[in-house]
């Protein structure tokens, strides 16, 4: 049974006459991951600034845990952590210096917050650099420790903006099987990126803001039915497929398009897993295919069928 | 309290980390503070407060080596012996801000001058135009000492008997044709009978009388430094002026550190967490005036131990002016960071409206060189107080009560900005 952690109610802030969030509302239970996409200046970050209490928003309400958050109280605040996009560092201080000052602002003190510290330092693979100034970390390691400082109170939602800008592959695959154990523990996650592929591996559950709007509340799955296409099938046949049978490929249900050049099929299919059934058919026109690879339509399609094209800065 | 202990921690420990920032906030002061002293009178000990001027004479008589030898014993002067050329070449290269050249013939001049039968003599004071105060005091002192000297000699020195016979004998010639001229010789037959009267042996002048029976100054002056304190020490206003001015300086850079913070996401941060603005901005307050009153003391141990300035007033006094300044610093930060935009815009911004302050606050030069009308339209400047309120306590030597004007002055401001900065900062970030 699902229990619902957050609730965001028709949210609205604007900055003199700009609308930034118009009526914005999405919900995330508890133990999922929410991705916030959308392009520059949609109001993904106005969004979490009211969410986390940083700006009071002119109409609507944000509950978490069944308390609203901006309403004086400190104690919703401990629910959440959050992850700036910027580095929020201090750069003439050691990870661990870092760390306890940002735990004490959570009112841990003494033993407790000297564990907290070993362990989210552990997490993130930087015990050994604990006592290194942040100055001397590679960009990486800063935004590993960037999202251990968000960890350090064990929140129940963690709100990660854009938390993997400027990173190597490494580090970003290390911040991601970090995120996924969180997950797997029962972390709550709001992750905000314009890298679509992270988006789909973590979030069970997307929205799309565009122009203050939500545009899209679904699962990637449930997203990628917005698209005519799903997969593309390229197939390279023995001979050049017959008119009849071109035509009658064309007709099949699963079928969206067939382009043709000579030997070779561009079939563009309406979900990934119908791929056998046209190779099948193909085989059982007579048409041998010599060889086949498929391409799965990604996320940033969706993501730009969704938005559009044109450029937003 | 945990997050304002922590907060405070973090600002101190961040101040003391950057090395070079410290060593700069801790020295600059003081050498400024040293070299402003230093042109202000320094302790008082040395005699830098006397102007150097050359001395070139060309006469070798009685009345130039006694003229000479005045200038150089007055206690305002040190006096150096050149050629005419050196003196004027010392003066055109800004080496000496005066010098004096006797003309050749001089006394013999000035003696006949004196009862205004012969032409007088010029004698050349050069002088630099960028110190032009220097040649009215040059030529008050001159004058003394020629006074003196030629009146004495005249009434009862050697040259001063050749002198009468010589010029009662041009107005026993002049006197058939102008019978006006009679009364002068009658006068000059006074002062002959008075010159042997006064050349009985073992008549020497008592201080502060006419000296060997010619004219002089009708009056001595008794010169007390109105400070309650052991003596006034130009360094105690300067390390106050330079000690206000780079706390200043610091609190600023406190301000613009919120600034910092806001654009590097760690204001997020600390908004995110189950915290008020009031302790974030509590804990940088708290933070800048720690800094504050550590620089202030550091400012004034320095000066106590290297430059002899001492608390000669009231040391609570002193104590709650450095509080009430520390306070001051701390909102000030709190107010620039409230009505900032950029940091580099508001950096540039608030160091020209910091420098008007502590310019206008007499930090810079003492408050009473400005006009009138500017020392009085100054005291709307905290700075004022604070500069005051320290010169007050240590060289002045005053007791508690005139430290509470200063810090009731500085309390306000403090309230004023810190109030003003909460509002904003409310307005803006108090979801």
């Amino acid at each position: 049974m699902t229990e619902t952690l957050l609730q965001v109610q028709q949210l609205s802030k604007s900055f003199g006459s700009r609308q930034a969030v118009d009526a914005v509302s999405f919900a995330l239970q508890r133990g999922q991951t929410l991705g916030l996409i959308g392009p520059n200046g949609a109001g993904k970050s106005t969004t979490v600034s009211m969410i986390c209490g940083l700006l009071r928003p002119d109409a609507g309400a944000v509950v978490l845990s069944g308390v609203a958050v901006g309403q004086g109280s400190s104690e919703v605040k401990r629910l959440l952590g959050l992850v700036p996009q910027e580095l929020a560092l201090f750069d003439d201080l050691s990870a661990r210096e870092n760390l306890r000052i940002f735990g004490a602002l959570y009112g841990l003190h003494g033993s407790a917050l000297k564990r907290r510290c070993d362990e989210e330092l552990e997490r993130v693979n930087l015990a050994d650099r604990a006592k290194d100034l942040v100055s001397t970390f590679s960009g990486g390691m800063k935004r590993r420790l960037n999202i251990a400082a968000a960890l350090l109170h064990d929140p129940q939602l963690l709100i990660l903006d854009e938390p993997t800008v400027g990173v190597d592959p490494q580090s970003r695959n290390a911040i991601f099987e970090s995120l996924e154990t969180l997950k797997r523990q029962g972390l709550s996650l709001i992750y905000t990126s314009h890298y679509m592929e992270e988006v789909e591996r973590l979030a069970d559950h997307i929205v799309v803001i565009d122009h203050g709007k939500v545009i899209a509340d679904e699962t990637p799955a449930a997203l990628y039915l917005r698209l005519p296409t799903a997969a593309a099938l390229h197939v390279e046949l023995d001979r050049a497929i017959p008119e009849p049978s071109r035509q009658l490929l064309e007709a099949r249900a699963d079928v969206a398009n067939v382009v043709v050049a000579v030997h070779r099929l561009e079939i563009a299919l309406r979900r990934n897993a119908d791929a056998l059934a046209v190779l099948e058919w193909l085989s059982a026109q007579g048409l041998r295919p010599l060889h086949f690879s498929t391409t799965q339509t990604r996320l940033e399609e969706v993501f730009l069928t969704l938005t559009g094209r044109t450029l937003r800065d | 309290m945990t997050a304002l202990i922590a907060l405070v921690r973090k600002d101190l420990v961040l101040f003391l980390a950057d090395r070079r920032a410290l060593v700069l906030a801790l020295l600059m002061p003081v050498m400024l503070g040293a070299f402003f002293g230093f042109l202000f009178g320094g302790s008082g000990r040395s005699d830098n407060s006397k102007i150097e001027i050359g001395v070139a004479s060309q006469d070798d008589s009685n009345i130039s080596r006694q003229i000479i030898s005045g200038l150089k014993a007055d206690s305002s002067l040190r006096a150096v012996d050149l050629t005419p050329d050196e003196a004027r070449e010392q003066v055109r290269k800004g080496k000496l801000t005066a010098a004096i050249v006797i003309p050749d013939g001089f006394g013999q001049a000035s003696g006949s001058a004196f009862f205004g039968t012969a032409a007088k003599p010029e004698i050349a004071v050069f002088y630099d135009p960028t110190q032009s105060a220097v040649l009215a005091m040059v030529k008050g002192l001159l004058t003394q000492q020629v006074m003196q000297v030629v009146s004495a000699e005249m009434f009862s020195g050697k040259q001063g008997f050749q002198f009468i016979d010589q010029s009662i004998a041009q107005l026993d010639q002049a006197a058939a044709a102008d019978p006006a001229r009679k009364e002068m010789r009658d006068f000059l037959q006074s002062v002959k009978k008075f010159q042997i009267g006064n050349q009985a042996p073992g008549q020497a002048a008592a201080p502060g009388t006419a000296q060997g029976g010619g004219l002089s100054v009708p009056f001595v002056t008794h010169e007390q430094a109105m400070s309650s304190g052991p003596k006034y020490n130009g360094y105690a206003h300067s390390f106050a002026g330079m000690g206000v001015q780079f706390i200043l300086f610091m609190g600023l850079d406190a301000g613009i550190g919120i600034l910092l913070a806001r654009r590097l996401g760690l204001w997020s941060r600390f908004r995110a967490a189950p915290i008020t603005i009031g302790t974030i901005l509590g804990a940088r307050a708290m933070s800048s005036a720690i800094i504050a009153l550590g620089l202030l003391a550091f400012v004034y141990l320095v000066g106590g131990v290297f430059f002899q300035i001492r608390i000669a007033g009231s040391v609570p006094g002193f104590i709650g002016i450095a509080l009430c300044f520390a306070l001051f610093t701390a909102t000030f930060g709190l107010f620039i960071a409230a009505i900032g935009t950029t940091p580099e815009a508001t950096r540039r911004l608030a160091t020209f409206a910091t420098l008007i302050m502590v310019m206008l606050g007499g930090a810079w030069v003492p408050a009473f060189i400005f006009p009138q009308w500017l020392q009085t339209a100054s005291l709307i400047m905290p700075t004022r107080w604070a500069v005051d309120g320290l010169d007050a306590m240590t060289w002045r030597g005053l007791p508690l009560a005139a430290a509470w004007p200063p810090m009731a002055v500085l309390l306000g401001f403090s309230l004023l900005f810190g109030a003003l900065a909460l509002w904003k900062f409310w307005r803006e970030d108090g979801a």
